[in-house]
């Protein structure tokens, strides 16, 4: 075994004691990530940073103080702007854009101590379920060639699960971080909203977006986002409340917790092994002294149309500023051309087909005669699917256990001819974000053809803590350990 | 809704993006099957429902309107595709 294969707990223990430096941990991942093309997983690599990096990491670790995070590799989303270093989003709009500033999270990851080994790829602007709307190219999924790792984090995912990292960051705003984590075997967290900042982050849905890990356990995702999460005065929508320790919160005992059913989330198109994983998953929660209750989410199906209208919509105001002045590309112009077709042709030029899709749509949404016909309406819809779930944690409910994806990962191509098909990708997971709440994907089961499904718990806002315990007995109890076997 | 060409035009110059003529209709009929998908919301009784305007019932924070950063032109410039004498580069705006 090479440490790159470790868990950011088993690192930051071997660490600790010097049982390994983090510049050989390091390395281990970059030899990993290095051999890895197959997977295009990562787009730009960071090797002299990454040492430099563990370099400082390893001194702090001699002096004795050094928080969990330090000496980590990670693999960072392309969506962060990190400094000096590519920061594309995935967009040919972006390219050769070198951020002259760092993102708040990947500031506070540093400060920590982690180490940065690349980028990762994603679906452009974070559109995308599949990593298929990327400028580098699809991802891969480690499970097995030709399938996709999800999206939008699809390069996050399937580099934790082919330890080329320790650990990633992802985005999710309508399941970016989830649905790739339950599509690769590995968890992955969605914070309240405002809990992590979102500042030097691309936006994609301002009222949507937020940053979390993506590890390979429950206890990762507890010592990473206690790194990611707190207070920014940079970003007025972050919360102001106090970040408590994810990782104490662990205590593996849920006895007395009630967990509700979603009953609308049983719904047509889902796999019978999806059903079944979350019947099962439902009597582990019940095993380990967990009351199990039938709720009801009355608004569930409105939340993907609701969510077409209202990030199409935030998204075609956030990449107004994708001008072709004041960074990345800008189309070759012809002798005449004024400022406007300067504009209409960098953003032909530079953006992929469903970020212009999506511009679009929304850009029609707000216009004159159909705001109130669809932006109003839908926000007036995620007030109710919000209400939903109010309802729900009033009635006494601690959290609420539901699939993350309706099938296991599929086959890159298979969804791309038809976006509205693409789209219901999303459905388990769209609700949250809608409705600002945190939700984790958990690694559960294996499917018949040996891929790996995830479980969804939904947690009360800023409840993160008690969610992630409720998700460590989850993971305890499924005891999913199984691996991709090396083909890259 | 059904989202004739001539509609297709005029969402893409208002998103800015370059439509050449002849993929106006395949897009108006990509915009057309969204547009279908999200009219299910009209199924919804939403009359006595105010518009979400905020995700966690949270008061903005509120600050000093002063300076706090600033004179690093250098850094602000250093991404443009065009800068020239410390300023932005673009195609001639006023005839």
């Amino acid at each position: 075994m090479t440490s790159n294969t470790l868990t950011i707990e088993a690192a930051r223990n071997a660490l600790r004691k010097r049982e390994i430096t983090a510049v050989e941990l390091t390395e281990a991942c970059l030899a990993a990530a290095g051999a890895s093309a197959k997977l295009n997983a990562f787009v730009h690599h960071t090797p002299d940073l990454a040492l430099e990096m563990a370099k400082a990491a390893d001194a702090r670790l001699a002096s004795g103080d050094a928080p969990s995070m330090c000496g980590i590799p990670l693999g960072i989303k392309d969506l962060f702007c990190t400094r000096g270093v590519p920061s594309q989003a995935a967009s040919n709009i972006l390219s050769g854009f070198t951020p002259e500033y760092e993102s708040t999270v990947t500031t506070k990851l540093f400060a920590d101590g982690a180490v940065m080994l690349g980028k990762l790829n994603m679906d452009e602007f974070a559109m995308g379920s599949s990593n298929e709307n990327s400028a580098y190219g699809p991802a891969i999924n480690p499970w097995r060639d030709g399938l996709t790792p999800g999206g939008s984090s699809g390069g996050s995912a399937a580099a934790v699960a082919a330890d080329l990292c320790i650990a990633a960051t992802g985005t999710d705003t309508g399941g970016s971080i989830r649905q790739p984590a339950a599509f690769t075997g590995t968890v992955g967290i969605k914070p309240t909203y405002g809990r992590v900042s979102r500042w030097g982050v691309v936006a994609y849905a301002s009222s949507l977006d937020q940053a979390g890990p993506m590890t390979k356990s429950v206890r990762d995702a507890a010592i990473m986002l206690g790194a990611m999460a707190g207070h920014d005065a940079k970003d007025s929508t972050s919360a102001d409340i106090a970040v408590p320790d994810f990782e104490a919160a662990l205590t593996g005992d849920i006895r007395g917790k009630k967990i509700g059913i979603p009953r609308e989330y049983r719904m047509d198109g889902m796999s019978d092994e999806i059903d079944v994983l979350w019947r099962r998953g439902a009597e582990m929660l019940r095993d380990a002294g967990a009351t199990i209750v039938d709720i009801s989410l009355p608004h569930t199906k409105y939340a993907l149309p609701a969510y077409y209208v209202i990030a199409p919509a935030e998204a075609s105001s956030n990449l107004a500023r994708y001008d072709g002045v004041r960074y990345g590309m800008r189309a070759t112009l012809d002798a005449g051309d004024g400022i406007t077709d300067m504009y209409e042709k960098t953003r032909a030029k530079g953006f992929g087909k469903e970020v212009q899709r999506r511009v679009m749509v929304g850009a029609y949404v707000l216009s004159a005669g159909f705001y109130d016909a669809y932006y109003n309406r839908a926000r007036k819809v995620r007030a109710l699917i919000k209400r939903d779930f109010e309802n729900a944690f009033a009635d006494g409910v601690d959290a609420i256990l539901a699939p993350a994806t309706p099938t296991p990962a599929f086959e890159i191509g298979k969804k791309s001819g038809n976006p509205v098909e693409a789209y219901l990708n999303d459905v388990f997971t769209v609700t949250l974000n809608l409705a600002g709440l945190p939700g984790v994907s958990v690694p559960v089961g294996l499917s018949a053809s040996g891929l790996p499904l995830g479980l969804q718990l939904i947690g009360q806002p800023w409840q993160e803590a008690e969610l992630l315990n409720h998700a460590y007995v989850l993971e305890k109890s499924a005891g999913f350990v199984a691996k991709p076997a090396k083909w890259w | 809704m059904s989202i004739d060409t001539e509609t297709a035009r005029k969402v893409a110059h208002l998103a800015r993006i370059r439509v050449e003529e002849a993929d106006l209709p395949a897009l108006a009929g990509e915009l057309s099957n969204i547009l279908t998908f999200m009219e299910q919301l009209n199924e919804v009784d939403v009359s006595e429902v105010e518009p979400m305007t905020s995700v966690t019932p949270m008061r903005l924070k509120r600050r000093a309107d002063v300076v706090t950063d600033g004179d690093m032109q250098d850094k602000v410039l250093s991404n443009a595709p065009d800068a020239r004498e410390g300023f932005f580069a673009v195609p001639k705006v006023v005839e």
